[in-house]
């Protein structure tokens, strides 16, 4: 096991607040496989970045315990714990050239400036930063200085890669480029890692698995796969990506697939997160690409119809608003390839199907 | 959840993880305590308990006596109409250069800069050699005998002069953060100059304008060298009677009474300056600045507002000009023909004045530069207990005017453990810790624009605190530090307030001398000490702003925009 964290908690002062306090993060469980990267991702003030803080050892925690390579950490000042930072901001040593950043650690660790040189200039090359040795750090572009942020932090082979939403200050064509760079590097050299983001296009990239945290507490943990077609609850499917919440009721269920009602027509759902019984109303996790849409003449198999109140077309896609009689929400229906499969005008009426094996089912809360 | 440690222990524990910090910060807080804190108490308690029993009768005694209270009044009166005056002038000065497109800007601005770079003093020296009783002026030239410059008049105009670059430089900070484009806003929602400036720029200035006047009061309230010149025994100023009681009546414990009282409003109006003016101010500036030509002023406003600004600039001209030429000449007033006479004698017997002043603020400015780098860190990114008695003590010493600074400093230094009177130490220590503050205050600023993570990134890689600071941090205040070296080392130079309690025969200051050869009516003397001061810290600006540019290129033209 490379990084366990314990039952941590941190909880801030804050004399703003009814209670005098704010809990950042609350019993936050969680273990990392060595050489895996994992993702905590959640909304800005959900504890993402404290928890990272917490590993790194620049916030204790006021509760828990941080484990790394099967030692406990907690108390480690940040200078003497085997992790390195990537910063958000990239802190870069402005004063120091482009090479004596990225030897910064080794020449802390009293290495021998000719072996420093030889080293940093081998990184320099797998970041494609090469000739840039003797550069100051306000001539290089945004994308390099990330290179250099990156190269700096995985010179010292620290046991615990840390990223702190390292992507949110370039521009979104590099940023694309970026966090597969980041994954091919991370992979080459094998790293453990932990990466904080609120951009889940970015954390599904890069990560083996991700955490979704929300107000200081872990959503749920899983793969990509997983948290996208499988969420655990209403926060982590609303979340990650658009989705379609619809209605039913739970009429039968076995070991593999819960019958739902749907008022028309029944399904047998195979996938489902907590404890469902008959009788239960049920919610069931629909994807927009998931629906199928076709109009209503000639067809007799269908879940609802409903009439087109909005469309936009993107090139690729199609997308759609339908509103369905009984239904707050409108209906989001994504449609690829739509040259093929054909348009619908504002206020056709359509039918909405979808095949069960996309749909995830969670219980309904009252 | 278990039960949070409190932060204190928390701060505490992390302190004591880094033994290095921990020696430090009990270094520094000692020293606070000792050569800042200590000499004030020392003036409070020899004011209320002069012969080890609490009596207030000291205090009372100097209450009634009504030559002293008249001291209060005048100083107090003194400083609100410096404050007022030197605000305005400043404020259009400030204006004028930032909003206006008039020629000259640039000999405006280095005009309003000279008397910040020389002794406080000169303006009333100059005042006397124009005005006075062999004044050029009312003598030379207008043939007048017992002109009466002493008092309320000369001193005033003495004090504006002297301070208005204060509120000047202040004020165009100020205005210019005021983004001006608000004032466009204002002038395309259909204001005209006039509505755009009483309704937009001024209320946006009026935090800013209230902050100035609030420090010339502190200054007016402290400053001695003028007074001591100009007030004239017709209307008594309180800290030269302060002064003047312990030595010319060697009364100290009335002196420390003075001095508990100047204290008083100095500090009450130093903290509501700080802790509450300060904060009001507005920014209206974020991120890049936007190009806008002002014009909100027409051109008759324009011209008058030029006007206004070039016969300030000339007076403050005439007054240096007054002291370059009284430095030249045989005998001001009677025998206005050149000579080197007094520069002779300054190189002769007064050059061990000249040594002294050297060597003091050669040796204490490079200290309190350091030390004041070192706690503006603390401060900005370090959490211990005590942090705010730290940032509190170590400010005081602007607060608090150099005369009760000095007397303390006799009361609290004459006896052991700290038998200091009359050594170079005393004085090194009293300029280290009277001018910590000015490198406190460039430090800050500029930590406060360095992104917490750089640092973080170097402890991050495996430094601890000791070389993320010589490594990281230092660097990057090096700018702060030597433009804060250069104004402590000009404040240095100047000094007079505190230094004239401390100097001996062996170790005396220029500005104590100058003073000197003025009470002895050697004006032509007085005047060539401070050509030579001037020319001392003008020189050592020059060079200090050339070794940074060769060592750190653009990074050290930066430093002292002035």
């Amino acid at each position: 096991m490379s990084v366990k964290l314990v039952n941590i908690s941190k909880v801030f002062k804050d004399s703003k607040n009814a209670r005098g306090e704010v809990v950042a993060v609350s019993d936050f469980n969680l273990e990392i496989e060595e050489g895996e990267m994992v993702t905590l991702l959640g909304p800005s003030g959900c504890g993402k970045t404290t928890t990272l803080r917490i590993v790194s050892g620049f916030e204790t925690p006021t509760t828990g315990e941080v484990w790394i390579s099967g030692e406990n950490v907690t108390e480690v000042p940040p200078n003497k714990r085997d992790t390195s930072m990537v910063f958000q901001s990239y802190a870069i040593f402005p004063h120091l050239s482009v090479g004596h950043n990225i030897g910064f650690g080794l020449e802390l660790k009293g290495w021998k400036p000719e072996r420093i040189r030889e080293e940093v200039l081998k990184i320099m090359e797998i970041m494609n930063l090469t000739e840039m040795y003797d550069r100051r750090p306000d001539q290089l572009s945004g994308g390099q200085q990330q290179r250099v942020a990156l190269a700096r932090a995985i010179i010292n082979k620290p046991s615990v890669l840390l990223f702190d939403e390292p992507l949110s200050n370039l521009d979104a064509k590099l940023r694309e480029q970026m966090r597969i760079e980041i994954r091919r590097i991370q992979q080459a050299f094998k790293i453990t890692s932990i990466y904080v983001t609120h951009d889940q296009a970015e954390a599904m990239t890069v990560s083996d698995r991700i955490v979704v945290m929300n107000d200081g507490k872990v959503m749920q943990v899983g793969t990509p796969f997983e948290i996208y077609m499988k969420p655990a609850n209403w926060f982590v499917a609303d979340f990650i990506g658009r989705v379609n919440f619809i209605g039913g009721k739970a009429v039968g269920v076995s070991k593999k697939a819960i019958t739902v009602d749907y008022g028309h027509t029944r399904k047998d759902i195979t996938s489902w997160s907590g404890e469902i019984s008959e009788g239960d109303e049920v919610l069931t996790v629909i994807r927009p690409e998931s629906l199928k849409l076709s109009s209503t003449t000639g067809k007799d198999s269908w879940l609802f119809t409903g009439r087109v109140s909005k469309t936009v077309y993107l090139g690729p896609t199609a997308e759609y608003e339908i509103e369905v009689e009984g239904l707050e929400r409108p209906i989001e229906a994504v449609v690829y390839n739509p040259a093929e499969v054909g348009f619908f005008e504002r206020g056709e009426s359509v039918s909405v199907d979808f095949n069960p094996k996309t749909a995830h089912l969670l219980k309904k809360e009252s | 959840m278990e039960k949070a440690e409190s932060d204190t222990i928390r701060e505490i524990k992390q302190i004591t993880k880094d033994p290095l910090l921990l020696i430090v910060i009990l270094v520094i807080m000692a020293a606070l305590i000792i050569f800042i804190l200590y000499p004030l108490i020392r003036v409070i308690l020899v004011s209320v308990l002069p012969e080890g029993k609490f009596t207030l009768s000291v205090l009372k005694e100097t209450v009634s006596s009504w030559y002293l209270r008249q001291a209060f009044l005048n100083s107090v009166m003194m400083g609100s109409l410096t404050a007022f005056f030197g605000a305005l002038v400043g404020f259009i000065f400030a204006f004028t250069i930032t909003r206006t497109n008039i020629p000259l800007k640039k000999f405006f601005h280095l005009i309003a800069i000279i008397p910040i770079v020389s002794p406080p003093f000169i303006g009333a020296l100059s005042i006397i050699m124009l005005f006075g009783n062999n004044g050029f002026i009312t003598w030379t030239l207008l043939g007048l005998k017992n002109v009466k410059i002493y008092g309320f008049r000369g001193l005033l105009f003495a004090q504006v002069i002297t301070f208005f670059p204060v509120a000047y430089i202040t004020l165009r900070g100020v205005l210019e953060s005021i983004s001006p484009t608000l004032e466009d806003a204002a002038l395309d929602l259909g204001g005209s100059g006039w509505k755009v400036f009483s309704r937009v720029t001024l209320p946006l200035a009026i935090p800013g304008i209230a902050s100035a006047m609030l420090v010339l009061f502190v200054e007016t309230l402290a400053d001695f060298g003028n007074p001591l010149i100009l007030a004239g025994s017709q209307f008594p100023i309180l800290s030269v009677q302060a002064y003047l009681q312990i030595t010319g009546m060697y009364d100290l414990p009335k002196g420390a009474a003075l001095a508990f009282i100047l204290l008083v409003p100095s500090i009450t109006v130093f903290f509501l300056q700080k802790y509450w003016v300060s904060r009001k101010q507005y920014i209206t500036i974020t991120g890049k600045p936007t190009q806008s030509n002002p014009k909100i002023v027409s051109p008759v406003v324009k011209w008058i507002l030029f006007v206004i600004c070039l016969f300030i600039a000339l007076l403050i001209l005439l007054i240096y000009i007054t002291i370059l030429w009284g430095a030249f000449a045989k005998v001001w007033g009677s025998d206005n023909s050149l000579t080197l006479a007094h520069f002779r004698y300054v190189f002769g017997v007064g050059f061990k004045a000249v040594k002294d002043t050297l060597i003091i603020a050669g040796l204490s400015t490079p200290v309190a530069g350091i030390l004041g780098m070192v706690i503006a860190f603390l401060i900005v990114r370090k959490k211990f207990p005590g942090k705010q008695f730290m940032e509190i003590s170590s400010l005081l010493s602007f607060a608090v005017p150099g005369t009760v600074i000095g007397i303390g400093y006799i009361l609290a230094f004459n006896s052991r453990p700290f038998l200091l009177t009359g050594t170079l130490l005393i004085l090194l220590l009293n300029f280290i810790f009277r001018y910590i503050p000015v490198g406190i205050q460039s430090g800050t600023a500029i930590l406060r624009q360095v992104d917490p993570s750089i640092e973080e990134a170097a402890v991050d890689l495996g430094a601890d605190s000791n070389k993320t600071f010589r490594k990281i941090t230092l660097p990057l205040m090096v700018p702060a530090f030597f433009s804060g070296l250069i104004y402590s080392f000009v404040r240095a130079m100047t000094a007079i307030s505190a230094a004239i309690f401390l100097v001996s025969t062996s170790w005396n200051l220029m500005t104590v001398q100058i003073m000197s050869e003025v009470e002895s009516g050697r004006l032509g003397a007085a005047a060539s000490f401070s050509v030579i001061l001037v020319l001392i810290i003008l020189v050592a600006i020059l060079l200090i702003r050339k070794l940074l540019s060769l060592r750190y290129g653009k990074l050290g033209g930066t430093v002292l925009k002035i």
